[in-house]
């Protein structure tokens, strides 16, 4: 049995805004009853450009039914501009979470969006783009590369919770791998995500280790990583650094400017002796 | 809230007979059975008396009957004792619609180098005879085919292919783990060679089974260490639950009568009054060989996670085929097997009755149901009640 939070169970048995807007100007629609779930999201945008009416139906499981409860919710009062902001793990968090086995329910509430939007703009809704990777449920890699971007998201177990790619026969399941290898690849430096703790310790330490260490060596000195609290990273110098008054200054710059263009440009350095 | 369980194929409520035969051998009688003193000799001789109440129901004999922890230990057990005693065979046959229990093992076996053949179903879930006639080769180590099926019911001949099995020298297992109790089994009739069943879906603990192995079998055990049920399964007896179960046999025999015609009844009765009363909806598996308490309904349009949620919503327990509530992307293997459409196989519905049942709880779920699949159609995107009401799906 699904572990859903009340959010959940209460916008199931009690779906808000179910139904079509009659005079609606922003459709749209995805998925199938084959695939298992289906939403269609349909908004009336006033003169001002905000959503005046929001609307959905959906056939699909609790989780399904509550992502899209929430997305109308959500839309209500919002520009269009502000909409176009929303993603699908607002949509998880509005609801309190989803299992992580259902957050593609929440994808779907993203991916309706989009395409309503698009109608509304009087952009030429596309067919699908990109190939199609997952022959089971018809998700190119476009979507593919579009989740793991958005999300995060670094296994084919991961990508198969979001998408439904490689969720059925499994051949798809290297290209899937390839996916990911690729769009982690290009992605260094650019903005990221929401790191977790761990994710951005491991990251400073990695930074440390690859980026910063090898310069100090070079005049004999080092740096070694006591503590994070938050955005605050507490290093102690060691080898000449630690003795050389004059360093002060550009020892911290050096470290602090690497660890914020390379793991999170809010990090502070602060330097403790120990 | 009362609870109205529908979901006995899943397990089913220990018999108030059932726990108090049981409760003196966890409080009392703790003794080990094959100590040599009477505080734990006497435990041995009622197990021996539940070996003989498990051989009575499937009119067998006491030595034919290896106590187990489970249905899919005794089906473990058997396909893997098969494959080292037919040695140099190297052929495995089963069928698409399997428990994970056989389905699961018979894919890893296959991943080692064993040939597997899975023989089809047709529309209505029958076993495919011709092609189970033709797969049977000189390499063929076993045949493990289900007695009944989880999800629909439907009974396959497994004594007819069992007989074809044994003319050809081959092995026969059946998984009968959702058969015996429910329907008459006789193995002094049939030349069926191992039988699989579990305590708990005949109203005994959870944690106990059988593995019938016919006399003059080649054997070999699974789990290997004292030498409880002679050498072919070691590990300390769990007592109370195979006296449980032995007194569970005993009352499912007795009970056999009622089953197939009050239990029928009500199963009768839910099923007609639910596919009267839903448009788009329909029934999944033949109805002249099936288990007498099972239906699987599929319901167009709607979800079966969804319906379930609804039905819980009234006490009303179930269980569905739908991908969502399996945790996996795909609907039911065995809704696949039969080609039931994608669309159908999302929703439907297994209800599975037992003795307990009564008729009030039949009428308040017949009450209940339209309303509930009506409500989710409302808000699903493919209703549309005025052009669909009378094309009945696919």
């Amino acid at each position: 049995m699904w572990e859903y939070t009340d959010k959940v169970k209460e916008h199931f048995l009690k779906p808000r805004n179910a139904g079509e807007v009659e005079d609606a100007n922003a459709v749209g629609e995805v998925g199938s009853m084959a695939c298992g779930d289906a939403l269609k999201l349909s908004l009336r945008v006033d003169e001002n450009g905000k959503v005046a009416d929001a609307k959905f139906q959906t056939f699909g499981c609790a989780s399904a039914i509550a992502s899209a409860s929430a997305l109308t919710e959500m839309l209500k009062g919002k520009t269009v501009d502000e909409a176009e902001n929303i993603t699908n793990q607002d949509i998880a968090d509005f609801l309190g979470g989803l299992p992580k086995e259902k957050m593609h329910c929440s994808v779907l509430g993203r991916q309706a969006l989009e395409q309503a939007l698009a109608d509304y703009k009087g952009e030429h809704v596309k067919e699908k783009e990109g190939e199609i990777v997952c022959e089971c449920f018809g998700v190119t890699d476009l979507e593919i590369e579009k989740a793991i971007r958005e999300n995060d998201l670094s296994t084919v177990e991961e990508v198969t919770n979001y998408t439904k790619a490689g969720g059925g026969c499994e051949n798809c399941h290297d290209a899937i791998r390839e996916i990911i290898t690729m769009v982690r690849a290009e992605e260094k430096p650019v903005a990221k995500p929401k790191l977790t703790n761990i994710q951005k310790i491991r990251m400073i330490e990695e930074t440390i280790e690859g980026e910063i260490r090898p310069s100090l060596k070079q005049d004999g000195g080092d740096v070694e990583l006591i503590d994070v609290i938050g955005n605050r990273v507490l290093v102690a110098k060691r080898g000449t650094c630690a003795v050389c008054q004059a360093s002060e200054q550009t020892f911290k710059n050096l470290v602090e400017s690497k660890l914020q263009e390379l793991v999170w440009p809010e990090l502070v350095v602060e330097e403790v002796s120990q | 809230m009362t609870t109205i369980y529908l979901d006995n194929n899943a397990t089913t409520r220990v018999a108030p007979e059932v726990l108090e035969a049981m409760l003196p051998y966890y409080q009392d009688l703790y003794g080990n059975p094959s100590s040599a003193y009477l505080f734990g000799g006497q435990v041995g001789r009622r197990i021996q008396e539940a070996r003989e109440q498990v051989a009575t129901l499937l009119g067998a004999m006491p030595e034919e009957i290896i106590f187990t922890s489970c249905g899919s230990e005794s089906d473990n057990t058997a396909i893997r004792s098969a494959l080292s005693t037919e040695t140099g065979k190297g052929h495995i046959i089963t069928s698409r619609v399997e428990h994970p229990a056989v389905k699961v093992l018979c894919t890893h076996l296959s991943n080692k180098g064993y040939r597997v053949t899975e023989i089809p179903v047709n529309k209505e879930g029958q076993l495919d005879m011709d092609r189970y006639k033709e797969s049977l080769t000189r390499d063929t180590a076993i045949v493990s085919l289900m007695w009944a099926n989880n999800e629909t019911g439907v009974i396959f001949p497994v004594e007819e292919a069992a007989q074809m099995a044994r003319e050809r020298g081959i092995v026969f297992h059946t998984d009968a783990v959702q058969a015996v109790g429910k329907i008459p089994i006789d193995m002094k009739n049939n030349t069926i060679d191992m039988l699989s069943l579990s305590g708990h879906k005949l109203h005994a603990p959870k944690g106990t089974g059988v593995l019938y192995v016919r006399k003059g079998t080649r054997f070999s055990p699974f789990l290997i260490g004292g030498h409880q049920e002679k050498g072919r399964r070691g590990g300390t007896e769990n007592t109370a639950s195979i006296i449980g179960l032995g007194k569970a046999c005993d009352l499912a025999a007795r009970n056999m009568e009622e089953g197939n015609t009050k239990v029928k009844y009500l199963r009768d009765k839910l099923e007609k009054e639910i596919l009267d009363r839903v448009p788009n909806s329909r029934l999944n598996g033949e109805t002249l060989n099936r288990l007498p308490n099972t239906t699987n309904i599929s319901f167009e349009f709607v979800e079966g996670e969804a319906i379930l949620l609804l039905m819980d919503e009234f006490g009303i327990c179930g269980s569905s085929g739908s991908a969502c509530t399996s945790g996996s992307l795909q609907p039911s293997h065995v809704l696949r097997a039969m080609g039931v459409p994608f669309t159908m196989a999302h929703g439907s519905i297994r209800f599975s009755m037992s003795i307990y049942n009564t008729e009030e709880e039949i009428d308040f779920v017949i009450d209940k149901i339209p309303s509930i699949i009506e409500k989710l159609r409302n808000l699903s995107p493919y209703w549309k009640p005025d052009e669909q009401a009378c094309a009945t799906g696919a």
